[in-house]
């Protein structure tokens, strides 16, 4: 309703030949230099480190990038690394998804004192940056013994500011007051109201959050670095000790990065297209 | 049922079917929920931002007015003393410039391009879904793989970048030694990661931009830019805005990619060429000097607030040139 599927008819006769062949050329070459680099680092990691010195560089997969990632796991706890990030990333990313959409249906269609003062608050709070407050963060962990546990990754980041102000946006467009009123006429409470009315309509932007989330849970790279341990790391941590450690072993710290990427490049490669499809669902049906 | 006795006589005395006391009750419990169920929602992330977000910045300002290090047990009181060796030292200066540098030349041009790619996916295309989760397929790469790609790729005598650059005859460029050109590294770094994500933003609202606009504007015969200056540029201004803001806001934190450029030393490069304020705020918490790292924490906040003001201006300024 609010955004209504564009017609192909309409596209059409708005852009000329010519203009619709350069979009083309536009996007494809954006997709090309989104996937060269990540391709360029499968070719490194496949290979050994002499061919890195080779001029041209080359520009096809070898044949080591087996070889190579049982060297990262022999160097690093990658197994644990990658059930501990998709435990953390997990949990973060359904938690973000709940509250956020209850908070955003809060903001977006219920009233009650205080409500823009609160809102203006929780943008607000996206000002403070996060290294700002890592020192004291760091002697709260200590303090609640959760230094080196996924808890200390997990809690601080169930909810957020940005989730909260997406949904916000999202459902004060998306969500029909009218389908509210109804549902209280038909004697919802708020709760009930929530789940049988705001949830299906908040689906798709509840999708496309907990993607970012979970996203930006599995490549949190700073706070999981300063708070746990090279022993039960995330995949980050233990692809910076690989780094770190072999500072010219560029072979074996892209053979971890490709690793520790293509598990996320895979379910986004799979989900991406249902959840950008369950945009413009959404948007059609909302 | 002998407690609701006395409620009868009432109820048929008034010829009222409804017993008035339920009917109180069940009042008091709509009200309730109507009142309270909001407060209720908004309340998790208030909680979770007072303990992990509010007291950890209180206690950050107290630390900092302290000659606070890990090492000694005792925390002497020393005022501002801290924020006067900061403002005196040349270091956070030259951390303070190159954060500056660095934000602008990779938020400028990303949101830029942003917009547009936005606008070109916003119209019916073939593989249009193609299109989106190659846009955001950087994104999905971790800050240390992306460091650890585009160090390679930026490398001085292997690095494909030069290699390309060397078919124009430019001699191989020590990427990681120059301000100029480390800031661009770090930049075109960023600007990968991210343009897609904005774009996926700022997409989001401009599907939420009533259609019957653009089709009255094509009948008008306004062409595509004109579309998008007059129409989805106005239309999408709250997003605009919120972007601008959080792109800044992420900007003057950069950290991760000068830390992993420089392979993981906290300086940013042997003369600080590439030094952020975040990074210099490591290295000062790797020194195990909480004090005088919290110090520059609020500095940065400051930095942040002011940097972040001034863009909020300038973008709802940019309305009335616009429209």
């Amino acid at each position: 309703m609010t955004a209504p599927r564009p017609t192909a008819r309409t596209a059409r006769r708005g852009a000329p030949g010519g203009a619709r062949r350069l979009t083309y050329l536009t996007l494809l070459a954006v997709a090309f230099f989104s996937a060269v680099p990540l391709y360029y680092s499968v070719v490194v990691a496949s290979r050994d480190n002499a061919a890195l010195a080779e001029v041209p560089p080359p520009l096809l997969p070898g044949g080591n990038f087996f070889a190579n990632v049982a060297r990262v796991f022999d160097t690093v706890p990658f197994a644990l690394a990658l059930a501990n990030s998709v435990l953390v990333s997990g949990t973060i990313a359904l938690a973000v998804m709940f509250f956020s959409t209850l908070a955003g249906f809060a903001f977006a269609k219920l009233r009650f004192r205080g409500r823009n003062a609160l809102l203006l608050l929780t943008v607000a709070t996206m000002m403070v940056p996060t290294q700002l407050g890592i020192i004291p963060l760091y002697m709260l962990m200590v303090k609640l013994e959760w230094t080196g546990t996924m808890y200390a990754l997990i809690v601080p980041a169930l909810v957020n500011a940005f989730g909260v102000f997406f949904m916000t946006q999202y459902l004060s467009r998306a969500l029909p007051t009218e389908l509210l009123e109804a549902g209280r006429v038909d004697g919802c409470t708020t709760w009930g109201l929530f789940w049988h009315v705001v949830l299906p309509v908040a689906r798709p932007a509840a999708a496309v959050l907990g993607m970012l989330t979970f996203m930006s849970a599995w490549n949190d790279y700073f706070w999981p670095l300063v708070v746990l341990t090279p022993e039960n790391p995330t995949v980050q941590v233990a692809l910076s000790t690989l780094a770190a450690g072999y500072v010219n072993d560029y072979v074996l710290g892209l053979a971890g990065t490709a690793l520790g990427t293509l598990p996320l490049v895979i379910v986004f490669g799979l989900l991406g297209k249902q959840i950008i499809g369950g945009i413009m669902q959404g948007a059609v049906k909302g | 049922m002998a407690t609701r006795a006395p409620d009868r006589p009432a109820a048929v005395a008034s010829g009222e079917p409804v017993r008035p006391r339920r009917r109180l009750r069940r009042h008091l419990v709509h009200q309730l929920d109507v009142k309270g169920s909001p407060y209720a929602y908004v309340a998790p992330f208030f909680l979770l931002f007072s303990a992990f977000g509010l007291f950890p910045l209180a206690y950050t300002a107290w630390v900092s007015l302290h000659e606070w290090t890990l090492l000694a047990d005792e925390h002497p009181f020393v005022g501002l003393d801290n924020f006067r060796t900061l403002l005196a030292d040349d270091y956070f200066w030259n951390a303070a410039f190159n954060t500056l540098s660095i934000g602008v030349l990779s938020t400028a041009p990303q949101l830029l391009l942003a917009i547009w790619l936005a606008h070109l996916l916003n119209r019916p295309l073939r593989a249009q879904t193609f299109f989106r989760v190659t846009l955001l397929l950087p994104n999905v790469t971790s800050v240390v793989a992306v460091v650890v790609i585009f160090s390679q790729l930026f490398g001085r005598d292997f690095g494909m970048i030069n290699w390309m650059l060397s078919w124009f005859g430019v001699g191989g460029v020590a990427w990681n030694e120059g301000v100029a050109s480390s800031h661009a590294a770090i930049s075109i770094m960023i600007m990968w990661r991210w343009t897609g994500y904005n774009a996926l933003i700022f997409l989001a609202a401009m599907q939420a931009v009533p259609r019957e606009l653009y089709e009255a504007a094509t009948i008008d015969g306004a062409g595509s830019m004109t579309q998008l200056r007059r129409i989805t540029i106005p239309m999408i201004k709250p997003t605009i805005v919120f972007v601008v803001i959080t792109s800044t806001i992420g900007a003057m934190q950069v950290l991760a990619e000068p830390l992993l450029f420089g392979s993981y030393s906290p300086t940013g490069g042997v003369d600080r060429q590439y030094q952020t304020l975040a990074l210099f705020i490591y290295e000062n918490f790797v020194k195990l000097d909480f004090g005088y790292a919290s110090a520059i924490s609020w500095m940065m906040f400051v930095f942040i607030v002011v940097v972040a003001g001034v863009n909020y201006l300038l973008t709802r300024r940019t309305k009335g040139g616009l429209v």
